[in-house]
């Protein structure tokens, strides 16, 4: 066993990387970008000896697409289509994360159709991400078939979102002042339908894993975060609930209606992967039942704010050749009315004015925090968005989780962490 | 016809022999490809869901994404190349073995998408030679299964023995 | 606390205190920085024990140009605030926090990578998001897009930040 030596600074060791002085059983690797379980393009720098990480680097960027810098060159409604792809696998959250931004500077609220609506996609998001948190996971540590039953039932909810707003992902149906469209024909009876069978789907997942020597062998006491080291290092989220904080932002600082709706923040105590991976199962049943309840008390009423500076003005509705401007608002702007078409030409090419001021709003995604911060000039274009992602300082906290245990449990840690690299790099 | 013309043109500059055993390796090829895991953005998420039981790419022996390239021979670009990515896509494509082919998968591969800044690769077409694009954002499982199956086209097509 | 009664609080040891949109922002000049955010922590009542975000944002025609903002939460008590810190153009130094909030060494090295804010005793400054070898920090406003032209059967369109809109 060698001792642990002295830790050397300078470049001479290379860049960035905390390295010991290299006895002979010390070994430096590189796992990622490109690895089949690094959850995306993430870079992680090990010291190992034998199958011991003694230090854990992890190099992000890969993925950085400027999205913050792009949002300023846009107009505020065009933000929604860059928010949207930074955290990929929960577009919804980022959406409605930016949209609360820019209704309190413009100091508005969504009608309540709108709110509910905006709940229920959520949730059904939230679902879908757990189920390819699962999916991943399981194909990381081995259990294939898990990867195949969780985009099985990811499928049904992304029928649900294609039926709703056109797109499987990424899809922009969120805007500043309410929706884009109400919902279609049909639309609550197939989510009925589709609530039926995911609750049986749930228990089928749980069942292939939870009684399993093992997943319990490779989950039980890995990647350990107590609660203390969560706080300092600002992790939130199912990483926070799985150290026994029932700390929920749906809850603590509700937003959007949050606070109609019944439902439990599930916690656990060990702070371990297993303790991540029921934590999760549980926030399925919880979303379940959310979304239940939203269809069950769905308001009527308009979807987008009354104010036509802000509204988005055309109405969409699905004609011959997809979604379009329905023909009976096309012949308003173009034969009835001049203001109509005026104001329908300026907010489409110059887009909604917000006044100036800044905010910061966080909603509760899958992954922790997901914070907003918009700073606005007065004009018709953001003057600057900051999204605070909490992937991105989950994978900071991730060298806390993995040094002292095995390399094969680097892999385990990662994918209970469930990062996003398109948050962490933006 | 003209196509089918030159393709008959070329064979018959071969000779038979020749064409059958380039067909039937070609056919080969087309058959089993094997993707490199190379999946980095939205479009993986789409890619994953293509290779998932709903939209089964095990149909055409393409469901084993193999994570080290020297074992693959398919790389679809998934997702926006960012700045720090394009060495290390040019890296994995080098020590793809030949034959090989790249599928750039989204508008962000193919051109940019709409990211059109300071950090992302306007396309991976300026850093590795790309037989099919396939746009979207991101496509659909079905749109990717047309571009593979273009592309299967494509390497049936080749007509020489190399 | 509510943000009215979180300002009265905050009134007693910080001069520039204001709430708009629901939101308490104390301002502070930048040697008070780190005294600052362990008050904010350690004080009862107050307890901002977590750092929701560090970030900044450039103002070229004012002075001071850069303003950084951090984000602080407090989870026993559900109440947020807003720390803003003023940095000159010529001397954008400003004192780390990462001994207080650990979360922060990321942030900071973010805010390194994209503005070219100096942050004094950081463990380990260097570019995060960029390559290591990248020149400039494109967040600020006089760096461009950095987009390209796009041209198609014959048209011409300039990248985003060209286009006079």
């Amino acid at each position: 066993m060698a001792e642990i030596p002295q830790r050397l600074e300078g470049p001479e060791i290379g860049r960035g990387v905390q390295a010991h002085r290299l006895a002979d059983d010390l070994m430096v690797i590189n796992m990622g970008p490109q690895h089949p379980s690094t959850h995306g393009v993430l870079r992680l720098v090990l010291t190992l000896e034998g199958e011991t990480v003694l230090d854990c680097n992890p190099v992000v960027g890969y993925l950085h697409t400027g999205i913050e810098k792009n949002a300023e060159y846009r107009t505020w409604v065009q933000g929604v289509t860059f928010v949207t792809r930074a955290d990929y696998l929960s577009p919804f959250f980022n959406e409605l994360a930016y949209c609360l931004s820019v209704e309190r500077l413009i100091g508005i609220e969504a009608p309540a159709r709108a709110q509910a609506i905006r709940v229920m996609l959520c949730e059904l998001n939230r679902i879908a991400s757990h189920l390819v948190w699962i999916a991943t996971t399981g194909l990381e540590l081995g259990a294939i078939s898990v990867m195949l039953y969780g985009f099985r039932e990811r499928e049904a909810i992304i029928d649900i979102f294609e039926a709703i707003t056109g797109l499987r992902m990424n899809h922009a149906f969120i805007r500043p002042g309410g929706l884009v469209m109400d919902l279609p024909e049909g639309a609550e009876d197939s989510i009925r339908r589709m609530l039926l069978h995911l609750d049986a789907r749930t228990d089928e997942l749980e069942d292939l894993l939870s009684g399993n020597p093992i997943w319990i062998e490779r989950n039980r006491g890995v990647g350990v975060l107590d609660a203390e080291t969560c706080k300092a290092w600002g992790v939130t989220g199912p990483l926070l609930r799985a150290a026994g904080i029932p700390f929920d932002l749906r809850k603590t600082n509700p937003y959007s209606g949050y606070e109609r709706y019944e439902f439990d923040v599930p916690t656990r105590e060990e702070a371990d992967c297993y303790a991540r991976y029921e934590v999760r199962i549980a926030e399925i049943r919880e979303s379940l039942r959310i979304v239940e309840q939203v269809l069950d008390s769905l308001p009527g009423g308009p979807v987008m704010e009354d104010d036509p500076k802000v509204a988005w003005p055309a109405q969409l509705e699905v004609g011959p050749d997809g979604i379009g401007n329905s023909e009976a608002y096309v012949r308003h702007i173009m034969e009835e009315s001049m203001e109509a078409l005026i104001n329908h030409f300026k907010i489409v090419t110059q887009g909604i004015n917000v006044p100036a001021g800044e905010v910061y709003t966080a909603v509760e995604s899958p992954r922790g925090e997901l914070g907003f911060f918009v700073v606005s000039e007065g004009g018709a274009r953001p003057y600057r968005v900051r999204i605070k992602d909490p992937s991105f300082v989950h994978v900071q906290a991730l060298p806390q989780m993995v040094t002292g245990g095995l390399v094969a449990d680097v892999v385990a840690s990662v994918a209970s962490a469930d990062p996003v690299m398109g948050g962490v790099d933006r | 016809m003209d196509v089918e013309r030159r393709i008959a043109e070329e064979e018959a500059k071969q000779g038979i022999l020749t064409t059958t055993l380039a067909k039937a390796v070609n056919w080969a090829r087309k058959q089993s490809l094997w993707p490199a895991t190379f999946g980095l953005a939205c479009c993986a998420i789409e890619m994953m869901a293509t290779g998932a039981g709903h939209h089964d790419l095990a149909r055409w022996g393409m469901e084993v994404f193999r994570a080290s390239p020297r074992q693959a021979d398919l790389m679809i670009v998934a997702g926006r190349v960012s700045q720090k990515m394009g060495p290390v896509l040019r890296q994995i494509y080098d020590q793809m073995p030949e034959p090989k082919w790249v599928i750039s998968m989204g508008v962000c591969a193919s051109s940019g998408g709409m990211f059109n800044n300071y950090g992302v690769i306007q396309g991976v077409d300026t850093l590795v030679p790309v037989d099919v694009y396939v746009p979207g954002c991101p496509p659909r499982p079905e749109m990717l299964m047309y571009g593979i199956l273009q592309l299967h086209e494509k390497i049936q097509n080749r007509g020489t023995l190399d | 606390m509510d943000a009215e009664q979180l300002a009265e609080r905050l009134r007693g040891r910080f001069p520039d205190v204001i709430v708009a949109r629901g939101e308490v922002t104390v301002t502070i000049a930048r040697k008070e920085l780190v005294d600052a955010i362990a008050f904010l922590r350690d004080e009862p009542e107050l307890e901002f024990d977590l750092l929701s975000d560090a970030s900044c944002t450039d103002w070229p025609g004012r002075d001071p140009r850069i303003w950084m903002a951090y984000h602080l939460y407090a989870m026993a008590r559900h109440h947020r605030v807003r720390v803003k810190v003023g940095l000159p153009e010529g001397d954008l130094h400003v004192p780390t926090i990462t001994a207080l909030h650990p979360s922060a060494n990321w942030h900071e090295r973010e805010m390194f990578d994209f503005f070219g804010v100096i942050f004094d005793g950081h463990p380990d400054l260097r570019r995060i998001e960029l390559p290591d070898e990248w020149e400039g920090h494109p967040l600020r406003k006089d760096e461009p897009l950095g987009g390209v032209p796009t041209r198609y059967h014959g048209a011409h369109v300039p990248p985003p930040d060209e286009r006079g809109l």
